[in-house]
């Protein structure tokens, strides 16, 4: 009687720490709090398809330390002679910390003379922010720069 | 009632490559950020940014909710003639804001 007992409350017990369990992981997965690289991925993929990208020939200037992160200067220069024939068609930006990976896209053109856009973006939290550039023959380049936020801009309201 | 500023020169030399910075009033509200009784503030955001000179579209941009607020854009045309500059912004429910500016190229 008194074994039966305790085998019952030790199963209940069991089952409701795994369900405590569960409900933890469940919530950790649902989070939206920060995209994941995956999403960066994902998101230039939805942008660029399966193309390969490669490192250089963009700059992105931003401040090494920014006090919070509401409003954090960023510039992105790609280095193109922007003629008809040689330009850059776009730029997009992302975020492998914000909620959104997606945080900007720049449509370009060879009116524009040169490759450079300058504005001011939101930070939660510390990162590095990747721009990538489309050219007018279809290559995919790419630069970051990684700014200190000390304040993020999603946890204080 | 909306604020727009714009910085575009006078007068350019044909040619020349001109610098423009544009900023608008605007919240930009991202749609994560919580009011004080917990509740969820609605994203109110401007999506579309465009730039033409003399009719044709020479920069345009897609924002996301991680532009700050009083979005600013900082970006560059050739001087190609003397014409109107049109800044077109348009936000997630369609409205949309305009501004010009007069160039003269010499």
């Amino acid at each position: 009687m008194k074994t039966d007992k305790g085998t019952a409350v030790s199963i209940s017990r069991r089952s409701l720490m795994t369900g405590m369990a569960g409900l933890g992981t469940l919530a950790l997965i649902r989070s939206p709090a920060s995209a994941a690289p995956e999403d960066v991925i994902a998101a230039q993929r939805a942008l660029f398809g399966e193309r390969e990208i490669q490192t250089g020939r963009v700059s992105v200037t931003m401040p090494p330390i920014a006090e919070n992160g509401f409003s954090v200067p960023f510039e992105v220069e790609v280095d193109s002679p922007m003629t008809e024939e040689e330009h850059v068609v776009q730029i997009a930006v992302f975020s492998p910390r914000n909620p959104l990976p997606n945080v900007a896209r720049f449509q370009l053109g060879p009116r524009a003379g040169r490759a450079r856009v300058a504005t001011r973006i939101r930070m939660s939290g510390t990162q590095s922010i990747m721009a990538v550039a489309e050219m007018s023959d279809g290559s995919l380049w790419s630069g970051s720069a990684e700014t200190v936020v000390t304040l993020a801009a999603c946890i204080i309201l | 009632m909306t604020g727009i500023r714009i910085s575009v020169p006078d007068t350019a030399p044909a040619g020349e490559i001109i610098d423009i910075r544009v900023m608008i009033q605007h919240p930009m509200e991202s749609g994560f950020r919580r009011d004080n009784r917990g509740g969820a503030i609605p994203r109110d955001i401007i999506t579309r940014f465009e730039c033409t000179y003399a009719g044709e579209t020479v920069f345009a941009a897609d924002f996301h909710p991680a532009i700050a607020a009083n979005p600013l854009l900082s970006f560059h045309t050739r001087a190609i003639e003397s014409g109107v500059l049109e800044f077109r912004w348009t936000d997630q429910d369609g409205q949309v804001w305009r501004e010009t500016a007069e160039i003269t190229v010499t």
